[in-house]
This record gives structure tokens, C-alpha cells and sequence, in this order.
């Protein structure tokens, strides 16, 4: 084993901290939803394919940038409605592994639909970002993931002040509290879920184009959902501070340990360890670092 | 073919009319019989490998309707296709094979996926019918005493080691150079990705060379650690072992750690257009290995692209693809089957063969650069020369470079360290036959032919 | 559960079920029938049987039960190769309990955990696994590919080794353990197990020792979920790589459970009935009714299409399940003799 270097160590952390913004990226989209709604939507990662394959197919066909954007930010608008129209409203009530199951098939579907609509080639997706790396300190830093971890934080910081000081924002956590008791004080449950999914809608998007640009738009994309389910499982399903928390410790935790600890196993742990990092924390916490304590339900 | 016997004359008339008659009839329905071979394509569209599926199919149904249109089949005899979209999943695959396992006429099975393969050599040898595992499958198939009906073509995984090596020697000035320098080989985490590890430890004692192997979980999305390590190991080359998704996140990485492009080797998938495409600027100056060259430049694309293509059944919904690396291989791959089907032909007659008989086909393949320059592919690949022990048929290799928008070689065609190889191939057949009570095929056995032909039992 | 009473006695639909599958079926089916339909069929149910176990009966939710069918494969593989002459059979309920000792090391987070945070635990088994299995190359007996084949099947000196033999042998073992877990549902486990489920609370406080119950539920089910993975391998595939039980193979067993009908050992089979053949009938009729205008892609997307509103569909108009739907047919079809 070489000699522990200060430097490398620094390195390897701020490049796993960095990545972990960009799972942060996709779990703030499972927040929103199962803040309002209490339901784990799983497909989230095919709305970040079926957003990133809108956006760039557009863009290949000629329509400039901006309005490429808009069109894809509108396909998902759109996507969001459908979605709480057709599949929300006649499972409302029902248990959320449901609903959970439903998200499952739903995701199936958006697949089918975003391959079948703009095909199944590998697509280059150029944000303009420069993905040269730079030196600071003798840690070398890409230019990419911090414009990435720019847009998730002034991301956070909306969502943050939406949810605290709107009133639409209260009327989300209130719809997530007690179905009933939102109701019954007045507030449009079907507008809220619907808000909802559209705000997810937007984060797939912009998840999206970041993941897109560094992966490549293809049907793998999708699978980033599984890396953000720890983080969602470490900070909290209901809580997006919770998402950026538990993506730096995932992001961290993971590529400190493929360096330092996957040696020892042959490499190639990061596809588990993240799991078990939020497993471990799971046992101490079992509603993850910042997410409500489930009430026991009668 | 068909004798007369002289029979005593009270009844030869009777006999030579009748034995007309039966000739007729059975000319007539040979000749119906006779008209057609099959190719059957357990072939993959969607899914993550896409890209590479539809190339390499579009390839293979180009290049048998070019035969069919141009010559009008192999002597006479048309080349027929069906394809059962198998997603790259195994068990599809299975399926696949079951459902046209008894479709008549079946020259060759032609699945570009390890895992099928894998899952087919009981079933295809029981059924006498050539299974072909171009650039890839079981390194040790290439031995065909133990393994009659699989065929490895052009490269197994071990020779594209070799070749790599011998290619990165060139650049240093000589292999003796490989001394004291340090390799990195950056592999998918699958049976795949690990295959070669054995080889590479292999030709690092040989050179003097020190090699690290380091795994990318699977899809491949994530290489942040991987390229930190290998940024502070300082390499002189890093190999990509890599597959689908992998590639392209590989060569951006590598570019967010400062690790050049060009000293970067890829192996034969990860040698496509679509594995630098999403990977934009950062892929320039890649170099990568392949069993044929792109482009659509060669004599057989362009009369592709003019009878195929004119007469609207090509099969690349994208015109642009045409040529790409893909394109090229599923060509070279219609290529090898259809000379494996002709000189079967020559030996057994004109007409529908059996799959034992396209075994011995293959297994006589010689196409050496002359025969491939009348094929219209010099300089697309080199030549083959399989043997009925040599089911690899020891391809030749070269090296092309991306420039952003295509791929240019920039190397001769390299052969693999062929005799070093062998030995190791065979431990490792011998051991599979020993493990599986296989007993080892001797010459006189592989000339002897089925011409009945097969037919599955319930 | 089917708790109204029928006309007939209730044995009587699974012996003429035994009896067209032991005795007609072998008779009138082809190979393709057996091979790539029948065989997988029979493996998948098995699997969606310990699922629902575990899932739909205990209510412990669990998306990693391919890592414990891969488990099963390859624990049978190696203890047939490595023990000399240890029978097949053995080798099988050798491997079961292999998968059983891991499934209660991955179960014991239920013990603290609940609802979609045990669900995401039960994903650290399924990649863990996968890792292991081809980060080892012990388990796979040294092979450089990693991938390993299954087999010849003899037992007490009879080869199964056709796709009949083959068909016959996953069945026979389909059939006892599905009677056994037919069995273990009546029993008072059977009952804990839905207590624990409904209100775990609740079932505490009247004695139900809980924690050992849900053990017991990951025990059993892993132990089924690893035979089947034997089977899937051995039967059908003849070949196992550990990609073959990757994430989508997890989530198909839990589709087949929710359609087919959660807490329900019949829903097993029909939802993997429909999982397992559907996409085959689709892809006939849409090659059949577009031909060649569209490539397999196309075919092969829109069946994802279909699967998944197919299964959203479900979800809403029938939660309980094909088994639902199918006692309301039935019911509907063969009105009870008290009943107008």
C-alpha cells in the first residue's frame, strides 16, 4: 500500500463530494414528490431519461437551445399532469407500496415512450462546459462539477424557501401530513399532487442535461436512481436538505472507499457500498438523518 | 449424382422411365428445397447495447441482401434471415433459439453476445450447427478438438491482449522497451471485463512490464476513484476494457483527471463510434483496436450502398452509419459466412447444406489477402485461415484514432503473439473436455460430415 | 384467500391441474412449449411462491430476491461439483438453506426497519450478491468467463436431461414446495406472519413473538427463492451468469406477485403466467399485425409500454390481483346453488 498521501486524500474527497451533488440532483426529484404525496416515485430515473432525450433530440433536429429547453421543460409539465390524472388519482388512498408499485410500471412506460418517440441511439449532449480540470492547492478540481454543484445549490436554496416560506409550500406539507385534515381545510389536493410532479418534472430536466452531459443521453441514464435511492435512505425521504447532506456522505463515503478500502476486496465495491453506508445509519437512525419519524399507524 | 443401375433389360425401360421421373420429381422439389440457407439472428435493437446491435445486424442483413440481389444468393442458393430481438438478455436468447431451432436450412448462429453464447454451445453441438463468436466468446472455443461447433473468428480474447501489447510496444520503439513501464488495465466488472486479467499478467513477466488491473463496477457510470488511482499511479498506458455506457464515461473522465486521451488504448468494444460519440471533445486523439477498418470508402460498402441501399433495403435507418465500426464488423461477419457457406458448397454441392457441412465450411475458411482484395474488402480486414483445431483462424489487427469526427488508422495490420497463446488455450480446453467427459476430436473426425440433415427431437 | 365454498370439493381443481401437467401436457406439447415457456414458467413461480411468502403474507417488503435465486444457482452448482457423489437432490436442499442462512443475515434490518427503508436494504443484498458472485471467481469453479454450466440431471439413476425430463423435474419440485407453503399458510406461522403484517403493534401485544417471526418469514422464503434460482439455472437455462439475476429480474418477481395477487400462493402462478408468456404473445401479434415495417426494436419497446401500463392498470382495477379477477369470473360463471 503506498504512503497515505494528504494531498490524493483531499482529492479523492472533494471529487466524491462533488459527485454526490450530482446524486443529490436526481434525489431532490423523489423529495418533492414524497413530500407531498408520500409516494417513492421510482420513476424518476426515466423522467430523467425521457427529459434528457427531449431536450437533445430537439437540439439535434436543429431548434435552438433555449427553445429546446422549453420544450422539454413543457413535455415534462405536461408529463406531470398526465401522470397525476391517470395514475395518482384513482390509486389515491391506497397503501404507498402501491403507489410504489405503480411508479415501477410508470416507469416502464416513460421508457417505452421516450425510446419508442426518439429512438434508441446514444446521443453526445455539449452544455458548453468545459470539462478541463483545474488546480487549487494541488487538488485537482473539474470545472463541470462545480457549475453542477452551483445549479443543485441555488436549486436547494428555491425549493428550501418555497417549502418554508410560501404558501403553496405549506399547503405541499400539509397535503404530505394528513391528507384528510389538507382536505378538509379546503386545500386542492389534485393541484398540489400535480404542482408536484411538475417540480419534479423540472428537476428531471435539469438532472438531466447535467447527468446527460457527462454520461451521454442512452438508456442507462436511468439507472442513476439507484445510486440516489441511499441518499434518499440516509437523509430522509421527506427532506431535501436531507437529500444534499446524504448525497455528499454517499458521494464521499463511496469513492473514499473503492480508493482506500476497495484494494483490499479486488475494487469494484462502490456498486454495494453505498448501500451498506446507508444501511449502517439506517439502524441508528431508522427514519435516515433529517426525515420525520414514521408514526406507528394504528 | 444420381446412377442409373443396370438392371437386366426385360425391366430397363421401366426402370429408366421410372428413375427419369423421380429425377424430374426430385430435381423439381430440390430444386424448391434446395433454393434457400438460413441465417437465423437472435439480434438485440434495444436495451443498452443498441447502438452496437443494430449496427452489426444492419451489417450482416446488408451484406446477405447484397448477395442475394447482386449474385443471386451462393450459387444459386438464397440466403434467408429471421431475427427475434433478444435485448441482450440470455434467456431471451434461449427463446429465440428455441423458437427457429427448427427452421430448415440453417447455416450458422450468429448472436454477438457472450452470455448467449455461452448458453447455446450444449444445444447448438447437439444439433451440429455452427455457432459464431466473432472478436468474442470463450477464449478456449478457439481449440476445435474440444469445441467442433464454436467459432471465435478473427479474435479471441486473448489474442486482442497480445495485439494490444504489441501495439503499445511499437509506439515505446520495441517491445524491449515495455521494460520497467507501467500498464493500467481499466476493466468492466463482468466475467467479460475480467477474462483477460490471466493474459496480461502473462505478458508482463514475459517483457518486464508491471500491469495493475483495476475494476469499474458495473454500468460504468461512475469512474471518479478509478481515474484518481490511476492519475497518481502515473501509467504509461491505460487499456479500456470496457462496454457500453463505460466507454464514453471512461474517456470523459480521464479527461476531468488530465490523463491524455491518446495514451489511452481501447479494446475491441470499446472501439466504436458510439462509444466516442457522447464523450464529444474529450475523445480526440483515442486510440482504439479493431478487426476491421471503417469507413465506406472499401469496393463491397460502396456496392452496398449502391445495389442495397439503392434499391431501398438497407437496413441502417441512419445513412450516416454506414461504414461506422459496427456497420463494418456485421459485414466482415456476413462476409466470413456466407465464403464458410460457399466453400461447403464447393464440397457438398450447390444446393441447401446441412449445419454440420457449414461446420466443415468454416472450418476450411481460408481467405488470404489476394481472395480478400476479390471480395472487394482489401484493407477493410486482413485474412482468415481457420483449421479444424484453429477455430480463431488468426486475424490480423489494427489500430484507428479518433479525430472528433471519424476514426483513421494509423497502424499496419499487427498479428498476436499467436504461438505463445496457444498452449494456454489448450490447458484450458483439455480441462473443460476432462470436466465435461469430452473426448478430443482428431483430424480424420473433423473431415467426416453429416450430410443427413438434422432434425430436432421432441 | 378464497374463502367462499365452491360446488366442488376443494381438491379437485389442483388434481386436474396435476393431472393435465404430469399427464397430458408431456404428451401433446413440443419442445418450444416445454423450453421456453413451461420450464421458466415453473421456475418463476416458485420464486413469486417464497416472494409472497415474505412479502404479501408477512408483509416485509423485499426487491432483492434475485440475489437469493443467483444464491441458490450457484450454491447447487458448487456443492454438485466440489461433493463427489452427493445426489442431486441433495445438492438442492443444500443450496436452499445456503440462500436461507443469507436471507436471514439480509432480513435482520427488518428488525428495525419498515416499509420502503427495508425495501431499500433489501437492495444492498441484491448488489452485494452480484458482486460477489463475479468478483469470486471460486464460486463459478475458476472459469475466465465467470459464467457456469449447469449440470446433467440424474436422479436415482433416471437422466431428466430432455426438455421433458427437464419440464418433469422443475415441476415435481414446483409442486411439493408449493404444497408446503400451501401448508405453512394455514398453520399458526401462517397466521403470525399476517398479524405481523397488518398491525405489527398490535400482534406484540397478544404474544406473537415478532421478531422471530419475521425471521422465520425470510428464512422460509429465501429457501424457496433459492431453490427456484436452482432450478432456473438447472432446468431452463443450463447456463448462470450473475447477470442473469440482476435488478429487473427482482422487480419482474415482484410484478408477478402483485399481479398474480399479493397473499395468495395461487396468484403466484398466474401472474407469472402472465409475465412469462405475454411478452412472447405480444411480440406474435405485433410482428403479425406490423410485420415488417417496424424492427424488433420498435416490438420490444412497446411491450415494455404494455408491461407497464398493464401492470399500473392492475394496480387500480384490481389491486388484489389476477386471482382476485379470476374468483370474480368464477364466481360470476358458476353461480353457488344458495345464491341467486
Amino acid at each position: 500500500m503506498p504512503d497515505f498521501d494528504p494531498l490524493f486524500f483531499a482529492e479523492v474527497l472533494v471529487g466524491g463530494l462533488l459527485a454526490g451533488v450530482m446524486y443529490s440532483l436526481v434525489a431532490i426529484g423523489f423529495v418533492l414528490i414524497y413530500k407531498t404525496s408520500r409516494v417513492l416515485n421510482f420513476a424518476q430515473g426515466s423522467m430523467v431519461l425521457l427529459a434528457a432525450l427531449t431536450f437533445v433530440s430537439l437540439l439535434e433536429r436543429g431548434v435552438p437551445f433555449w427553445a429546446s429547453l422549453l420544450l422539454a421543460l413543457a413535455a415534462m409539465v405536461l408529463l406531470g399532469l398526465a401522470i397525476e390524472r391517470t395514475v395518482l388519482r384513482p390509486l389515491v388512498n391506497k397503501p404507498p407500496i402501491t403507489l410504489f408499485m405503480a411508479t415501477l410500471g410508470l416507469s416502464y412506460v416513460i421508457e417505452g415512450v421516450a425510446q419508442l418517440v426518439w429512438g434508441t441511439q446514444v446521443h453526445g449532449l455539449d452544455l458548453g462546459i468545459d470539462d478541463k480540470p483545474f488546480e487549487v492547492g494541488g487538488i485537482l478540481i473539474s470545472k463541470f462539477d462545480l457549475v453542477a454543484a452551483g445549479i443543485a445549490a441555488a436549486m436547494v436554496a428555491l425549493l428550501t424557501g418555497f417549502f418554508r416560506y410560501t404558501r403553496i409550500g405549506l399547503a405541499f406539507r400539509a397535503a404530505a401530513d394528513d391528507q384528510f385534515a389538507a382536505f378538509a381545510v379546503g386545500l386542492r389536493l389534485t393541484r398540489i399532487w400535480a404542482t408536484a410532479w411538475v417540480a419534479a418534472g423540472v428537476v428531471a430536466l435539469v438532472a438531466g442535461l447535467l447527468w446527460g452531459a457527462r454520461l451521454g443521453v442512452q438508456f442507462s441514464l436511468s439507472f442513476v436512481v439507484l445510486k440516489a435511492l441511499p441518499v434518499l435512505v440516509l437523509g430522509g425521504f421527506d427532506s431535501i436538505i436531507g437529500a444534499i447532506v446524504g448525497g455528499l456522505i454517499i458521494g464521499a463515503g463511496e469513492k473514499l472507499s473503492e480508493v482506500y478500502i476497495g484494494p483490499f476486496f479486488g475494487g469494484g465495491i462502490e456498486s454495494w457500498f453505498a448501500y451498506v453506508i446507508a444501511l449502517v445509519f439506517l439502524l441508528v437512525r431508522p427514519a435516515g438523518l433529517f426525515g420525520q419519524q414514521l408514526v406507528e399507524s394504528a | 449424382m444420381k446412377t442409373i443401375k443396370l438392371i437386366p433389360t426385360l425391366g430397363r425401360r421401366f426402370a429408366l422411365s421410372a428413375a427419369l421421373a423421380v429425377t424430374i420429381s426430385g430435381t423439381t422439389f430440390q430444386t424448391k428445397a434446395a433454393d434457400e440457407q438460413f441465417f437465423p439472428l437472435q439480434s438485440y435493437r434495444v436495451g443498452p447495447y443498441a447502438a452496437g446491435g443494430t449496427g452489426f445486424f444492419g451489417g450482416f442483413i446488408d451484406y446477405l441482401n447484397l448477395i442475394n440481389i447482386r449474385d443471386g444468393g451462393v450459387n444459386g442458393v438464397k440466403l434467408t434471415w429471421a431475427e427475434g430481438e433478444t435485448q441482450y438478455e440470455v434467456e431471451r436468447g434461449v427463446e429465440v433459439y428455441e423458437r427457429l431451432k427448427n427452421h430448415p436450412g440453417i447455416a450458422a448462429w450468429n448472436p454477438l453476445s457472450v452470455g448467449i453464447a455461452y448458453a447455446m454451445i450444449d444445444r447448438i453441438t447437439q444439433d451440429k450447427t455452427p455457432l459464431i463468436t466473432i472478436n468474442h466468446g470463450r477464449t478456449d472455443s478457439t481449440d476445435g478438438r474440444v469445441f467442433p461447433y464454436v467459432f471465435p473468428l478473427l479474435l479471441n480474447p486473448y489474442s486482442e491482449t497480445s495485439a494490444i501489447i504489441n501495439y503499445i510496444g511499437t509506439k515505446l520503439g520495441g517491445l524491449d522497451q515495455l521494460k520497467g513501464k507501467k500498464l493500467v488495465v481499466l476493466y468492466h466488472g463482468s466475467p467479460y471485463g475480467k477474462e483477460t486479467i490471466p493474459i496480461y499478467e502473462l505478458l508482463a513477466q514475459k517483457y518486464g512490464f508491471t500491469v495493475q488491473q483495476i475494476e469499474v463496477p458495473h454500468p460504468g457510470n461512475e469512474q471518479e476513484s478509478q481515474w484518481l488511482t490511476i492519475r497518481r499511479a502515473k501509467p504509461e498506458y491505460v487499456v479500456l476494457r470496457g462496454w457500453g455506457v463505460m466507454n464514453p464515461v471512461a474517456i470523459k473522465t480521464a479527461q476531468k483527471v488530465g490523463f491524455p486521451a491518446d495514451h489511452i488504448v481501447g479494446n475491441v468494444w470499446s472501439n466504436s463510434e458510439e462509444d466516442v460519440t457522447p464523450a464529444g471533445e474529450a475523445a480526440k486523439g483515442y486510440v482504439a483496436i479493431t478487426t476491421q477498418a471503417s469507413g465506406a470508402q472499401y469496393p463491397v460498402l460502396q456496392e452496398i450502398v449502391k445495389t442495397v441501399y439503392g434499391a431501398g433495403k438497407g437496413n441502417l435507418e441512419d445513412k450516416n452509419r454506414i461504414g461506422s465500426v459496427y456497420h463494418n464488423l456485421g459485414i466482415v461477419n456476413g462476409i466470413l459466412n456466407v465464403e464458410a457457406v460457399r466453400t461447403a458448397q464447393e464440397k457438398f454441392g450447390h444446393r441447401t447444406l446441412t449445419g454440420d457441412e457449414v461446420r466443415w465450411g468454416f472450418e476450411h475458411l481460408k481467405l488470404d489477402p489476394a481472395r480478400v482484395e476479390a471480395l472487394g474488402a482489401k484493407d477493410l480486414f486482413h485474412s482468415i485461415n481457420v483449421t479444424w483445431d484453429n477455430h480463431e483462424g488468426d486475424g490480423y489487427v489494427t489500430f484507428q484514432r479518433w479525430d472528433g469526427k471519424k476514426w483513421n488508422v494509423v497502424s499496419d495490420w499487427i498479428a498476436p503473439d499467436w504461438a505463445l497463446l496457444r498452449p494456454i488455450i489448450e490447458k484450458s480446453a483439455t480441462a473443460y473436455a476432462t470436466e465435461h467427459n469430452i473426448q478430443l476430436r482428431t483430424a480424420a473426425e473433423a473431415e467426416r460430415v453429416d450430410t443427413k440433415p438434422y432434425v430436432a427431437n421432441k | 384467500m378464497n374463502a367462499s365454498a365452491s360446488r366442488f370439493p376443494r381438491w379437485l381443481s389442483p388434481v386436474a391441474l396435476l393431472a393435465v401437467a404430469y399427464g397430458v401436457l408431456p404428451l401433446v406439447g413440443s419442445s418450444y412449449l416445454f423450453e421456453a415457456i413451461l420450464t421458466p414458467f415453473l421456475a418463476l413461480s416458485l420464486a413469486a411462491v417464497g416472494l409472497n411468502l415474505l412479502t404479501g403474507y408477512a408483509g416485509q417488503v423485499s426487491l432483492g430476491s434475485a440475489a437469493f435465486m443467483a444464491v441458490g444457482a450457484f450454491a447447487a452448482y458448487n456443492f454438485n461439483l466440489r461433493v463427489h457423489g452427493l445426489p442431486l437432490l441433495a445438492s438442492l436442499v443444500l443450496a436452499g438453506l445456503v440462500a436461507t442462512a443469507l436471507g436471514v443475515v439480509f432480513g435482520l434490518p427488518s428488525l428495525r426497519l419498515r416499509g420502503f427503508y427495508l425495501a431499500v436494504s433489501t437492495l444492498a443484498a441484491q448488489f452485494f450478491v452480484e458482486w460477489a458472485l463475479t468478483k469470486f471467481s471460486w464460486f463459478s469453479n475458476n472459469n475466465p468467463s465467470g459464467v457456469i454450466d449447469a449440470p446433467s440431471l440424474r436422479i436415482f439413476g433416471f437422466s431428466f436431461d430432455s426438455s421433458i425430463g427437464r419440464y418433469l423435474f422443475a415441476l415435481t419440485i414446483v409442486v411439493v414446495l408449493t404444497g408446503l407453503a400451501q401448508r405453512l399458510v394455514d398453520t399458526q406461522t401462517g397466521h403470525n406472519f399476517i398479524a405481523v403484517r397488518d398491525n405489527e403493534l398490535a400482534a406484540k401485544v397478544i404474544g406473537v413473538p415478532v421478531l422471530r417471526t419475521k425471521l422465520l418469514a425470510f428464512a422460509i422464503s429465501s429457501f424457496i427463492i433459492g431453490v427456484a434460482g436452482a432450478l432456473w439455472a438447472f432446468a431452463y437455462l443450463r447456463t448462470v451468469e450473475p447477470a442473469g439475476f440482476n435488478l429487473d429480474r427482482s422487480f419482474q418477481i415482484v410484478f408477478i406477485i402483485i399481479i398474480g395477487g399479493l397473499a395468495s400462493i395461487r396468484g403466484a402462478f398466474f401472474g407469472a403466467a402472465l409475465l412469462a408468456v405475454f411478452p412472447l404473445i405480444l411480440s406474435r401479434v405485433g410482428s403479425y399485425l406490423l410485420g415488417d415495417r417496424f424492427d424488433s426494436g420498435v416490438l420490444d419497446m412497446s411491450q415494455r409500454l404494455v408491461l407497464g401500463s398493464l401492470i399500473i392498470f392492475f394496480l387500480i382495477a384490481e389491486p388484489d390481483g389476477l386471482v382476485a379477477l379470476w374468483d370474480r369470473l368464477k364466481r360470476r360463471l358458476l353461480p353457488m346453488p344458495n345464491n341467486p
